[in-house]
């Protein structure tokens, strides 16, 4: 076991310096998700227009893992379609189960693949994107 | 003085984790079990197994002596007064929850107030607040102290006329405290209430007298006792578990059944609806037979010298914040390393064969009042030794060079 597979210096650097911490202050999209096993906490909050993630930004309690990923997760969504967000969604959750994937423009996220040798962080990794796929859902159904 | 030769009985401390000797500092979550507890049950399945209090076989009633006469220790164990008082359930959850399905609306009703503490494990709070909301009584708190430890001048302010239920661990699973049971009894019992006690934390590591304490009810659970999980215990006076109505109904615990009136079996076998938890409560039986084979009074004086030199040995780590009252009795000590989230603490201590909790130890309104959202959890038992907290003090040091060099 090796510890540095998982905490490797770019996850680390998003843990020190979360991207797109903190939240809006019109009533943007709000999703709020604990992880009720560990205690780990997540308030995300999009901006969603015209099928296109225009903005992300997250508050929360947690980890290294779980908080590292939200960083990655709001950078890697921004911009992105909805239907790119959560494809990014699925290759996450395929990563965490051991398979290659390809994030494209946005390499960061791949850090994170050193999870999947560590079950018991898995679910901190995937809070996030948890997150991410609640909040497009209720989203679309406001539609 | 226990023998260092006692972990040898645990066949699975005996392997590596991660290329270390495995050093489990898990225990107030569950216990290992000895390999008498092990052999137990497993005799059970391939000698006596059969249903118990039915057939006419010649196993039926091996497996029936087998079940009672673990029934027989567990009371004797815990200085019930007779095998009546004591009903096998699942765990402590279980059998909290009995008193508060049945016992509780028979007691409590609007205007009536039930008093546990912030400290409660969810089990002992979330009956009682669903109790509660059921009856329109009140959910009232006797306050904490800064070190988790209630004054019982509290207590006394708390509880009143009105009060119906008190509830409350004996030992915290996450403060390390032991809270004065005997005399909260006596203030409940001044007022008309009943006192119902948690004993999931105190049953593995002290010598408990429910007849001494004065309890009304008191609840635990096998698997922290170095039995197998599934197996638990309820105790209650006699004359409340006589007037409460059974949770569950089916076989096993009628006495006859008609089209459309039935009634029950005595004591304890009218809340054992179903086939029991046969092989768990042999398991009880045996384990129950290694602890007292040690004394639990040396299991405790164990415990309490492990905790002195934890809380010593801890201390000296710059950055670490202890929880909980110094000198505490019990072998649970809940801590914070600086900014390293706790979940990062457990996997770089898992990484060297270290296993502790990282979490908010199913107390939620305690991490609140602790205003942190989690911690990290090191707790021992009887196995446990110096040199394994020397072990767990060197990894955390570890821990924390490892995270201020990626934190920078």
């Amino acid at each position: 076991m090796n510890l540095d597979d998982l905490y490797r210096r770019v996850i680390m650097d998003h843990y020190k310096n979360p991207r797109n911490r903190g939240s809006f202050d019109d009533d943007a999209l709000k999703i709020e998700l604990n992880n009720p096993t560990c205690g780990d906490r997540i308030t995300l909050q999009l901006k969603v227009e015209d099928g296109i993630v225009k903005d992300a930004r997250y508050s929360g309690e947690g980890c290294s893992i779980s908080m590292s990923s939200a960083s990655m997760m709001t950078e890697a969504v921004k911009g992105k379609t909805v239907k790119e967000a959560l494809d990014f969604a699925e290759h996450f959750s395929s990563m965490m189960k051991g398979e290659t994937v390809d994030f494209g423009d946005y390499e960061d996220i791949e850090a994170l693949s050193g999870v999947n040798k560590f079950p018991a962080r898995i679910k901190c990794a995937t809070l996030a994107w948890n997150a991410l796929r609640k909040g497009i859902d209720i989203e679309q159904q406001h539609k | 003085m226990i023998s260092s030769s006692i972990r040898e009985q645990f066949p699975i401390l005996n392997q590596n984790i991660n290329g270390h000797p495995l050093v489990y500092l898990d225990n107030a979550a569950t216990s290992q079990k000895p390999r008498q507890v092990i052999e137990a049950v497993k005799s059970y399945y391939e000698w006596d197994n059969a249903n118990v209090h039915r057939g006419v076989h010649t196993l039926g009633s091996r497996a029936t002596d087998a079940y009672e006469g673990a029934r027989e220790k567990l009371a004797k164990f815990i200085n019930a007064r007779s095998t009546q008082e004591i009903i096998f359930t699942r765990g402590t959850t279980t059998a909290l929850n009995i008193v508060a399905s049945s016992y509780g609306p028979s007691v409590v009703g609007e205007g009536d107030e039930i008093v546990i503490t912030q400290m409660e494990h969810h089990s002992n709070l979330i009956p009682w607040q669903q109790l509660a909301k059921k009856t329109g009584a009140t959910l009232k708190y006797i306050p904490l102290q800064p070190d988790g430890t209630i004054l019982l001048v509290d207590a006394e302010k708390t509880i009143t006329d009105q009060t119906k239920i008190v509830a409350i661990a004996y030992v915290s699973n996450v403060m390390g405290v032991t809270h004065p049971v005997k005399e909260l009894a006596a203030i409940a019992h001044r007022h008309g209430a009943i006192i119902v006690v948690d004993g999931a934390q105190s049953t593995p590591h002290m010598k408990v007298d429910v007849q001494d304490l004065d309890c009304d009810f008191y609840a635990l659970s096998g698997h922290k006792m170095l039995a197998p999980t599934g197996i638990g215990a309820l105790y209650g006076k006699k004359a409340l578990l006589e007037a409460m109505e059974p949770v569950e109904f089916g076989g096993e615990m009628i006495d006859d059944v008609g089209l459309y009136e039935s009634t029950w079996k005595e004591l304890p076998w009218k809340f054992e609806g179903g086939t029991p938890i046969i092989a768990g409560a042999v398991g009880l039986g045996a384990a129950i037979d290694f602890l007292q084979e040690i004394g639990l009074d040396e299991i405790h004086r164990h415990e309490t010298k492990l905790a002195a030199y934890a809380e010593h040995r801890l201390s000296e780590i710059s950055g670490l914040s202890l929880y909980g009252p110094r000198n505490r009795e019990v072998g649970v000590i809940t801590f914070n390393l600086g900014d390293v989230h706790p979940h990062d603490v457990a996997t770089v201590l898992d990484a060297e064969g270290i296993a502790i909790r990282a979490g908010h130890h199913c107390c939620q309104p305690l991490m609140r009042w602790l205003e942190v959202s989690s911690t990290a959890r090191a707790s021992f038992y009887l196995y446990n030794n110096e040199s394994e907290i020397d072990l767990l003090v060197a990894a955390l040091i570890k821990t924390k060079e490892y995270f201020a060099y990626e934190l920078g």
